[in-house]
């Protein structure tokens, strides 16, 4: 993978502010379509999907008065490219402390690309148990012609085309200095790899 | 034999640094959790074929690199020496190049002679892991008990080990110096006079301190590490009798008041009871025995991990 710090920002297609807005609906959206917070169990995937899953459960709380079960998973050891790639990469922990078995799953990841990260993390999901429902949320959906797998999401921030050669970045406060999402461009021409 | 990722082979605590150390225990602590799942077994390694080459009995160590291989969904073989060409004439050599040609990924070895492993790494295109060779080394063994340390002590930094017993035949207590130096704690071994070598504290760098005896050593420790006395040591005249190892040397209730109050207890095993450890000291809740075994299966699901391509955790 080409280094971050070549990449060159294109645009900007969200800032902390819309962001927030944007959440708030993705919120919103998620307690309608399941009629209240029972059984429902956010759960981010590592690491941009861990801090938009927090603030998803922080709104679900404030909007239904109690707060959703939430979970971490790690998909770097269900990842379908581990035996083809030069060397592995880096494994954290997967948290889900409470049983998934007949509970509501919202998988929460920054961005929907190729969907082959969703196929992961739901494969390690079923090894946990049988969740009744899995639905997906993305704060970005980079559009469904990127698709790899028959897979998409639920509840979606924004869906923002991009061609294979631009990244979409989820800036967060907890990894980044600013809360924004930009369009970037890496000058080489190789295809831009992202989940 | 050309091989891209020497530094795949975990040949050694020696040659590792202790930055890699630290990598390797992250890497373990993430892989902990999937022992406690219900299914447990991630699909990593699918596909990767671990064998592993025992020409040294052992249950735990086989046991453990091999459930730690099942839980990545590789697939293992086990070869002790009873069933290998060895007892046939094959030399070592022969051996490890038609294992190779068979296409394994990774060679757990163990070997009661020093550098079997290195050799193997040589011809071999797999990745080596150390699973003991005679005195040398014995890597994950020292990696899983760094990782016991740093669970109940939060650092390895700053700490007082005592190492206890056979330290001249124990490859355990070589590959624990190593890293406990390396990682900044302050190593003391004691045994009998036959079995510590002075020359020892010249080992590592930093250099550690050879007690006459063991109240010496074990006096303000943090952590007690009692390594196994091998019964057929006596025959060879290191000491008399197992019983007056068991006066002078065994870790009694009494001995361990002299370390720190909150000092743990380490043992590779398989332990003699009432030897080089008293039984309630080993049943105690200052023991960490089964800890460490426990321990071992997250240590070499890493090492397997990173050995066949994987990048190490960082905080």
């Amino acid at each position: 993978m080409a280094d971050e710090f070549h990449l060159v920002e294109k645009s900007r297609i969200m800032d902390g502010t819309r962001m927030k807005r944007a959440l708030s609906r993705l919120a919103n959206e998620i307690v309608e379509h399941n009629q209240g917070a029972k059984d429902l169990y956010i759960v981010g995937i590592r690491r941009r999907g861990v801090p938009l899953a927090e603030r998803l459960s922080d709104k679900i709380e404030q909007l239904e008065g109690v707060r959703p079960l939430y979970g971490i998973l790690d998909i770097t050891l269900y990842r379908d490219d581990l035996s083809t790639v030069g060397a592995n990469p880096i494994v954290n922990r997967t948290e889900l402390d409470t049983d998934i078995e007949g509970k509501t799953i919202v998988l929460v990841d920054d961005v929907l690309y190729t969907g082959r990260t969703i196929r992961a993390a739901m494969d390690q999901l079923m090894d946990f148990g049988r969740p009744k429902k899995v639905q997906l949320a993305v704060l970005i959906d980079r559009g469904r012609e990127h698709r790899e797998l028959p897979i998409q999401a639920d509840f979606i921030g924004k869906v923002v085309p991009t061609k294979q050669t631009e990244i979409i970045k989820v800036m967060l406060k907890e990894f980044d200095d600013v809360e924004a999402v930009g369009i970037f461009e890496r000058p080489a021409e190789e295809p831009a790899k992202q989940g | 034999m050309d091989k891209p990722f020497r530094r795949r082979d975990l040949l050694g605590i020696r040659d590792l640094s202790a930055a890699e150390i630290i990598g390797i225990l992250d890497t373990a602590e993430n892989f902990r959790e999937i022992s406690t799942r219900e299914v447990k077994k991630v699909p990593a390694l699918r596909g990767k074929t671990v064998i592993n080459l025992f020409f040294e009995s052992s249950t735990r160590t086989r046991t453990s690199f091999e459930l730690a291989a099942k839980r990545l969904s590789a697939d293992a073989v086990n070869i002790s020496v009873s069933s290998s060409s060895l007892s046939k004439g094959e030399t070592l050599l022969d051996t490890a190049l038609n294992l190779d040609a068979m296409a394994p990924d990774c060679i757990v070895v163990r070997h009661s002679s020093a550098g079997v492993p290195h050799q193997l790494a040589k011809v071999s295109k797999a990745a080596i892991i150390n699973a003991g060779d005679g005195a040398n080394e014995h890597p994950t063994q020292a990696l899983l008990d760094a990782m016991t340390i740093r669970e109940h002590k939060g650092k390895i930094d700053g700490l007082e080990v005592a190492i206890i017993g056979d330290i001249l035949h124990s490859r355990v207590a070589r590959s624990n110096i190593h890293l406990l130096t390396k990682m900044g704690a302050t190593v003391r071994v004691a045994g009998p006079g036959t079995l510590v070598p002075r020359d020892f504290s010249h080992l590592v760098e930093n250099g550690l301190d050879v007690c006459s005896h063991v109240e010496d050593a074990i006096e303000g420790a943090d952590v007690v590490m009692i390594l196994r006395i091998q019964r057929e040591r006596q025959d060879s005249a290191y000491f008399p009798t197992l019983r007056e190892y068991a006066i002078h040397y065994g870790l009694t209730n009494d001995r361990l008041d002299l370390a720190k109050k909150d000092a743990i207890v380490l043992h590779p095993g398989p332990m003699n009871r009432g030897i080089e450890i008293a039984s309630d000291v080993a049943d105690s809740s200052r023991s960490l025995i089964l800890d460490q075994v426990k321990y071992g299966v997250a240590v070499r699901m890493a090492v397997l991990y990173l050995a066949t391509g994987g990048s190490m955790s960082g905080k």
